[in-house]
């Protein structure tokens, strides 16, 4: 895909993400929308899979540990062709495989169950330790973590033992939007200095914006070349992204929004479409 | 149909050994037999024997330091690659300190993973209450989809080991520190889902596991003089319970008691209320920790104290009696 198709890609998921939330009438909204980018370019630009085949062995190894955001990796999924996307109107719904939060054994190429914040990393560092060291196989690890869950102490102890073993194969893309449920991060508990914090830990660090497909694919690109160390990708996020009236505000991490309310994001996100393909003419 | 114990069963100088000795032997086994198995420990190599793996097997040994929670998400990260870890730390501290990554991480994502608890019980010792897992089978034997095993003796917990191994799904296995008479035999059967009868009796049952099961047999010897007839089961799978020899036995004795060395709430003896009180409800005492912390103190003193020795059983067999 150009760059065109992927910045189209990214905003046809995030108004699935809309259509998806409405229908369901609960989840969060702010971090799916913000991620959407990561998760077009990791998917679309990044990660080699087959969505036909999802156990695939050389397939590189994708863990949400946040999964809350996980209608982005819902629609996202979708649009790679891992189930169709009509599915996705079934989100939260008796019956769904797509359950409001992640469950590995409900739907093909989700690899991790998550939910309960902290927990990914851990399972992302096994996995790489297993590729690296005793398959000696060449996939990655690809692990996104919201920035909120960096209060949690277990995301440090796995940033210890990945930074010990030298799983260069691993590869943290952290959603700092400085947003979670209560407020503001720097009000709820102080993060910074957060790049400061995993460089101490021993992880080579990239902080890139992260809206920008380009420099995502680049930064994963570049934690390939890292040798000695694990790679975490710090990507600026505004929450809301797309949605003029969510952006910035933390009220919108899980708010549940009225039929208007979904109506007026998504005339938005359209004109937003229009924008992305006059940019590109 | 009882099975074959050590012939001197009740010999003063009975060979005494730890029970955690057997998981290192087990894991040794293991070690050979099949690639997939790995250990992993925080920086409790030596003392749950995981140390001598390590040695043969350092390839497949990880040392994760003093991060419980890591230890178990590392393990469901592992299981999820097709290896069989073995997570290994004292009770109190997993699943003590990571339940949360144990029952999300580990059973809830059905990863095939083994959780080894060291250290379990009052009989800890001087450590004190800090380091005596006594509610490590309550919030294991809850989780979905888990199995709980609490070997009596050494060679018992040679065959959990093996046997976690084989089955497919999180395993928890209770071990204690302290040695304690090595009763059973290698013809002694050991089967997940099984309970054994180890001694008939017509008029009391006791169902015990770990090192309690040693002490029924001696409460059980001593009640015959008093003219009480024991049957002693040991219920080292709490988890699937064998429902079915529970419950042919109390149709023959109408009354039972449990002896464990851990929290009545919660534990074996309330496990074994659960299953009787929907199958054939019958009196039952409850030999266990009665709500409270242990202390520092010598095993023996500290088991004798708090009621979890033969003696205890001895009276908890009259009290049932008399409810009949
Ligand atoms: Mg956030």
């Amino acid at each position: 895909m150009n760059l065109e198709q992927l910045e189209l890609k990214a905003n046809e998921i995030r108004q699935d993400i809309i259509r998806m939330l409405v229908s369901a009438k609960s989840g969060h909204v702010a971090g799916p929308l913000d991620m959407a980018d990561v998760f077009t370019a990791l998917y679309f630009g990044v990660m080699n899979y087959d969505p036909k085949n999802p156990q695939m062995e050389s397939r590189d190894r994708f863990v949400l540990s946040c999964g809350h955001i996980n209608p982005v990796w819902y629609a996202t999924m979708a649009h790679a062709g891992f189930f169709p996307t009509s599915e996705l109107a079934t989100l939260r719904k008796l019956g769904t495989r797509l359950h409001g939060h992640p469950h590995n054994e409900a739907l093909p190429g989700i690899e991790n169950s998550s939910g309960p914040l902290g927990q990914g990393l851990s399972q992302a560092a096994a996995m790489a330790y297993a590729g690296l060291i005793l398959k000696k196989q060449p996939w990655r690890v690809y692990c996104v973590m919201s920035d909120g869950e960096q209060e949690e102490g277990q995301t440090w102890e796995a940033a210890m033992f990945a930074s010990k073993y030298k799983l260069r194969n691993l590869t943290g893309l952290i959603d700092r939007n400085n947003i979670q449920i209560d407020g503001h991060t720097e009000d709820i508990m102080p993060l910074e200095p957060f790049a400061d914090k995993w460089r101490a830990f021993g992880w080579h660090v990239l902080e890139i914006d992260g809206h920008n497909i380009r420099e995502i694919i680049d930064a994963c690109n570049q934690a390939k070349a890292i040798y000695e160390k694990p790679t975490v990708i710090i990507c600026h996020t505004i929450p809301g992204k797309g949605v003029d009236f969510m952006e910035y505000r933390y009220e919108w991490h899980s708010k549940v929004f009225e039929k208007d309310e979904a109506k007026k994001a998504l005339d938005e996100l359209r004109t937003l479409g229009g924008k992305i393909r006059s940019e590109h003419e | 149909m009882t099975v074959k114990l050590i012939d001197n069963l009740f010999a003063p100088d009975i060979k005494q050994v730890p029970i955690r000795n057997g998981y290192g032997e087990g894991l040794l086994i293991l070690g050979k037999e099949n690639p997939k198995v790995i250990g992993l420990c925080c920086d409790l190599t030596e003392s749950t024997r995981m140390l001598e793996f390590s040695k043969q097997y350092p390839d497949r040994f990880i040392e994760v330091g003093v991060a419980e929670q890591n230890l178990a998400g590392l393990g469901a990260g592992f299981a999820h690659e097709g290896y069989i870890p073995f997570i290994t730390s004292y009770a109190t501290f997993s699943p003590g300190r990571n339940w949360d990554q144990i029952r999300v991480s580990i059973c809830y994502s059905g990863n095939n993973v083994k959780i080894v608890g060291s250290h379990a019980g009052i009989s800890v010792g001087p450590d004190g209450a800090t380091h005596q897992g006594m509610e490590d089978i309550a919030i294991t034997r809850v989780l979905p989809r888990m199995t709980v095993l609490v070997p009596a003796d050494a060679i018992e917990a040679r065959k959990a080991t093996l046997a976690a191994a084989k089955h497919n799904g999180p395993v928890y296995i209770r071990l204690a520190r302290e040695k304690t008479p090595q009763f059973t035999t290698e013809e002694t059967p050991f089967e997940i889902g099984k309970a054994f009868v180890y001694r008939e009796g017509k008029d009391v049952t006791i169902a015990a596991a770990g090192a309690q099961v040693y002490y029924a047999l001696q409460a059980a010897d001593q009640l015959t003089k008093e003219g009480i007839e024991c049957e002693v089961i040991n219920v080292a799978s709490v988890k699937p319970l064998d429902e079915q020899t529970l419950v042919e036995s109390v149709k023959k004795t109408k009354c039972i008691v449990t002896a464990e060395e851990h929290q009545i709430t919660g534990g074996v003896g309330s496990a074994v209320a659960e299953a009787l009180s929907r199958n054939l409800p019958v009196p039952q005492e409850f030999v266990g920790m009665p709500d409270k912390f242990g202390e520092s103190g010598e095993p023996n003193e500290l088991i004798a104290k708090w009621g979890m020795d033969a003696k205890a059983i001895v009276a908890a067999v009259k009290r049932v009696v008399k409810r009949k």
